[in-house]
């Protein structure tokens, strides 16, 4: 169920402190464009920002660079290792 | 860009099983406790390439699983009721309770609905106003935030023809009981992603110093899998017992606050029972009396009915982690996705289910 794929977000509309307005998002996934909400976001995010969904909330907001942060960890670790093949 | 592409390549993954071999320098045995890991470790077909010595147990955490028989009667019941819509995520549909399951009380004539998200349920309650539209609450801390925000959405929009059955349930009091059983033996935690996007990493910290076990949050891709089995491999061979976040894209040590107080702001923590691991206090949730407008227990004076689980089902030994399905006799003969007797057949997220797909023998 757990979508894990982060969705960059290309819209913000509503604001994070008024609950009577509509708190909407549009997102890219892979090219399709989706509506998601953003009334238990934990960072209000911006345009370019990447967020995680479930049931059509988006629960966390991350900046590219983060993203990109945890990302080179994982490089530079498996850059430490020797190649073997999977099985 | 897509970053996350990264994540699923192939070298740094053939890296980290090198690196995962090496680790593993003693036997351990390491609960997946989230049923969205435990496909995609099959997925990945991380099994096949597990080095020995490292069993890998699957968990409680498959939220239409642990939901009690006596629930999946209440849900039919109220779905068969005059004047009420039953809106449901799609898994729940065709588990079975005590006599058949949502999907027949469908075809004998309930309104039952499928929807994405308790959102939808909303906008089905305002199409038709001549029902009451009850959202049937089933999932984890993933969930709960999102039937909150739903209900203050209810509230604000002035509807009133819709209503919760909160059955939601919560990881930690889960866990607690499994970790207590002196039959599972287990030496770490591949603790939830998404859970823990809620209620942050650091809420593993007392389980990790009482029972002496070895907690790591994870992703739900190759690299992430195969990073945090490494971690906790790490820990276990050196004898320690932390909370490591490998998972911090989504995860920070405290979680989503907002959601939080959201959540508390609608629910109270009860006591509820779960399927195969019982009455856990504290582990359910309930919505406020102040919000009881939206509480369809309430609102259509539910009783929960005593039920039995499906004769034969071993669901309840395998969401403990202490049999696998093939355990199970019925299982890939009587019990099949296609004819599924127990909920662990149902979910796409269930343990059965997950062997039959991938048809492992592990
Ligand atoms: S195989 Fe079917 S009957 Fe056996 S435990 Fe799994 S769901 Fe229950």
């Amino acid at each position: 169920m757990c979508l894990a794929i982060p969705m960059r977000v290309t819209e913000v509309h509503g604001s994070p402190e008024d609950f009577t307005t509509s708190q909407i998002a549009i997102v890219d996934a892979d090219g399709i464009s989706r509506e998601v909400r953003l009334d238990v976001v934990d960072h209000w995010p911006s345009v370019g920002d990447y967020v995680i969904v479930h049931a059509g909330f988006a629960i966390h907001s991350l900046i590219e660079a983060e993203a990109l942060k945890n990302l080179s960890l994982l490089k530079e670790l498996a850059a430490q290792m020797p190649e073997e093949l999977l099985s | 860009m897509k970053y996350y592409d990264e994540y699923r390549d192939g070298a740094s993954a053939r890296a980290l099983v090198a690196e995962l071999r090496k680790v593993v320098t003693r036997p351990m045995r390491i609960m997946e406790v989230c049923g969205s890991h435990t496909m995609a470790i099959f997925r990945n077909g991380i099994r096949s390439i597990l080095p020995d010595g490292l069993e890998l147990i699957s968990g409680p955490g498959c939220p239409v699983c642990v939901t009690s028989a006596s629930h999946m009667d209440a849900f039919i019941a109220m779905a068969d009721r005059p004047g009420v819509r039953v809106a449901i995520f799609g898994d729940l549909f065709r588990v079975p309770g005590s006599r058949g399951s949502l999907a027949n009380a469908s075809s004998r004539g309930a309104k039952v609905d499928i929807v994405y998200s308790p959102i939808d349920a909303l906008d089905l309650a305002a199409r038709h106003p001549q029902d009451l539209v009850v959202f049937l609450g089933v999932g984890f801390e993933t969930t709960t935030p999102t039937i909150a925000a739903t209900i203050l959405a209810a509230r604000n929009r002035n509807i009133s023809n819709f209503a919760v059955f909160a059955t939601q349930k919560t990881v930690p009091p889960a866990l607690t009981v499994l970790l207590e059983d002196p039959e599972l033996q287990l030496n770490g935690l591949l603790c939830p992603g998404h859970v823990s996007a809620i209620i942050g990493a650091g809420a593993y910290i007392p389980f990790a110093e009482k029972y002496h076990i070895a907690c790591v949050v994870a992703g739900f891709e190759t690299t992430d899998l195969l990073t945090s089995l490494i971690m906790l491999a790490q820990q276990i061979g050196a004898g320690e017992a932390r909370v490591e976040n490998a998972y911090a894209r989504a995860v920070s040590w405290e979680g989503n606050t907002r959601a939080q107080q959201m959540v508390a702001e609608i629910f109270e923590p009860c006591d509820t029972q779960w399927r195969g691991l019982g009455l856990i206090p504290g582990s359910g949730l309930k919505i406020r009396e102040k919000y009881r407008d939206f509480d369809a227990e309430v609102r259509l004076h539910v009783t929960l009915p005593p039920a039995d689980e499906p004769k034969g089902c071993r669901c309840g030994d395998i969401l403990k982690g202490i049999s696998n399905p093939r355990q199970c006799p019925l299982f890939g003969n009587r019990c099949t996705p296609a004819s599924p007797v127990g909920p662990c057949m149902v979910s796409s997220e269930g343990t059965c289910a997950a062997f039959h797909k991938y048809g492992l023998e592990v």
